[in-house]
């Protein structure tokens, strides 16, 4: 499988990344250099193989529902580019 | 006075309790080496002289009532992938810009508990992502080696260049650093330097900025085999605020450095034979085959037939947990913003001018892989693939064999700007190809310096272990070690 023009735009849309026009070629070339690799793997025959969930064979922990930590708001904004009152400043969503 | 910074990890710590010298002056000797080497290596990305003043004299207060941890007063260098409280952890990425954070990562903690001293942040690839440590924002990491009569500036390896120069380079006396792919052995195996991953689960990864959870572990660079046991001793251990972190007790990894390799299976995988390998590569494996046996070892050859589709089901394993984890960079919560015109062209911005090509070209692949129609062919076929390459490791184990001994590259280091590797993503990827299976399987694999090529540059093998076997590793390794008898010091130049 390879990827067009369009389809690099659409991915860059997807993983929100700004793909500017003059970007795409270079891009293209580059993700079917790595799609063309990967393309080896429909040579293994996998029927009756399960997919890997966890590489060590252990049950994921579960502790209780309880608040445990937190209260600090001013640490969590404290890197924000732009913050008030302790809330994450962004361009307006909703008109 | 004899050079603080060439003394070993372990001789170090002897010294320090002895008294024969204080931390302060151990890390004013590395704070001293770090400003006159690092203009010309890069090794460093922050250097944090009053905190490793601080730590050091609070160091030398224990020592001196004969108290301290493991590690006491022993100064070290950071990966700048580990959230260190109030300083520098960028990931060596534009995104990451300024970030500081207000929580310190598990395996730091454990270092500090235990004495450390933290002299600075290590320089990397973007996210970890890279083989010759050149995608760092904050420019390439020169090796500390050159070749034999020539002055080109080769690479560390990566990711975990920075780390693996500065050990080279005695800029720090160990280092952290993680490996997802291959990024603490490869450029252990470039530098002359030993480097060990873990089981996964071994170290806790809260705190590490993730690049594909399901792979990333942390481990230790050293000058020896014996420094990365000592390190590897403080890092490891259960956590509760990472769920995959393993309850097992840590053995005292120092104590079978020194065990041997008497009675012990050591397995060589045919699939390693690489056609186009350097006949000084194959020469190396033999040798070190040797080296085992004549300390009692027996060799076994084995197959690992699924070897080739590691690296192209990492290609597609690790973009796509990539492209999630580094969703979370769009100029809200921490680090660079660039302005849009809406919120969608603030994300779109912020993420084109803050992220690098090689970590761009990830996330696109990773979203790629995992988009509608499309995650059944690549993401869980290669995660079945991911499967079938565990299970040959379990066969080779279950038939009596304790240790697999493989080359850790297919070359050793290159030049800095290297036009092949530069102009085809899929060539730099290869530097990964003996390292990645070991990932991919969740194996402990550790790199130790075995040899030089004919230009004089660092080669070396890898051992790759059962699961939560690190001591057999650290045993092997030492008898390799031993037995190559030879300097990795790189003669000064910088």
């Amino acid at each position: 499988m390879s990827v067009d023009a369009t389809t690099v735009k659409r991915i860059g849309r997807l993983a929100r990344i700004r793909i500017e026009e003059n970007e795409v070629a270079a891009y293209q070339s580059e993700l079917n250099a790595i799609l063309g690799f990967v393309e080896q793997l429909g040579e293994v025959d996998v029927s009756g193989v399960e997919p890997m969930t966890s590489v060590t064979p252990m049950e994921l922990r579960r502790r209780e529902d309880a608040v445990t930590d937190g209260d600090y708001p001013e640490k969590i904004v404290a890197n924000a580019p732009l913050s008030e009152d302790n809330f994450f400043m962004v361009p307006k969503v909703v008109e | 006075m004899t050079d603080l910074t060439k003394l070993t990890l372990a001789d170090a710590r002897k010294g320090l309790k002895a008294k024969d010298f204080t931390s302060v002056e151990l890390t004013q000797a590395y704070l001293d080496a770090i400003e006159s080497a690092n203009p010309s290596l890069n090794a460093y990305v922050a250097v944090t002289p009053e905190q490793a003043t601080e730590m050091a004299k609070a160091s030398d207060e224990k020592l001196a009532k004969g108290e301290g941890g493991a590690l006491e007063g022993i100064p070290l260098g950071i990966k700048d992938l580990f959230a260190t409280k109030g300083a520098h952890t960028q990931a060596a990425s534009h995104i990451l810009d300024g970030f500081k954070p207000e929580y310190e990562s598990s395996v730091t903690a454990n270092l500090w508990r235990d004495g450390a001293v933290m002299l600075g942040k290590l320089n990397m690839d973007e996210f970890a992502m890279g083989s010759s440590n050149e995608t760092s924002y904050y420019g390439p990491v020169v090796s500390p080696f050159r070749a034999q009569g020539s002055n080109a500036n080769l690479v560390p390896g990566g990711s975990s260049g920075g780390s693996a120069a500065a050990v080279a380079a005695w800029l720090c006396a160990g280092a952290t650093a993680t490996d997802t792919g291959g990024s603490i052995r490869q450029p252990a195996a470039f530098t002359g330097t030993v480097g060990i991953k873990p089981t996964y689960g071994r170290c806790s990864r809260w705190g590490i900025v993730a690049f594909a959870s399901s792979l990333d572990q942390a481990g230790p660079i050293a000058r020896t085999v014996e420094d990365a046991a000592i390190l590897m001793t403080s890092m490891a251990g259960y956590d509760p605020k990472d769920s995959t972190s393993v309850d097992l007790p840590v053995p005292d990894f120092a104590a079978a450095v020194e065990r041997g390799v008497k009675g012990l299976t050591i397995g060589v995988p045919r699939e390693y034979r690489m056609d186009g390998m350097p006949e000084e590569i194959e020469a190396l494996w033999k040798q070190g085959l040797e080296w085992l046996k004549a300390e009692g070892a027996s060799v076994k050859d084995i197959s690992l037939p699924h070897t080739k589709y590691a690296l192209p089901a990492y290609y597609i394993v690790a973009p796509a947990e990539a492209s999630s984890n580094l969703a979370r960079y769009d100029g809200v919560k921490y680090g660079l913003r660039v302005s849009g015109k809406d919120i969608t062209d603030m994300y779109e911005l912020t993420r084109a001018a803050g992220f690098g090509r090689e970590v761009k070209r990830r996330i696109m692949i990773g979203t790629y892989v995992l988009s509608a129609g499309y995650y059944d062919a690549y993401y869980v076929r290669a995660q079945k693939v991911r499967t079938l390459i565990k299970r040959d490791f379990e066969t080779a184990f279950n038939d009596g064999v304790d240790a697999i001994l493989t080359p850790a590259t297919p070359s050793a280091a290159f030049g800095v700007g290297d036009e092949d590797m530069n102009a085809d993503p899929v060539k730099m990827y290869l530097n990964d190809v003996f390292t990645v299976t070991v990932n991919m399987a969740g194996l402990p694999g550790i790199a130790v310096p075995a040899g030089k090529d004919g230009k004089g540059l660092p080669l070396g093998l890898q051992l790759i272990g059962k699961p939560f076997d690190e001591e057999t590793l650290f045993a092997a390794s030492r008898v390799i070690e031993k037995s190559a008898g030879l300097d990795f010091s790189p003669t000064r130049w910088w």
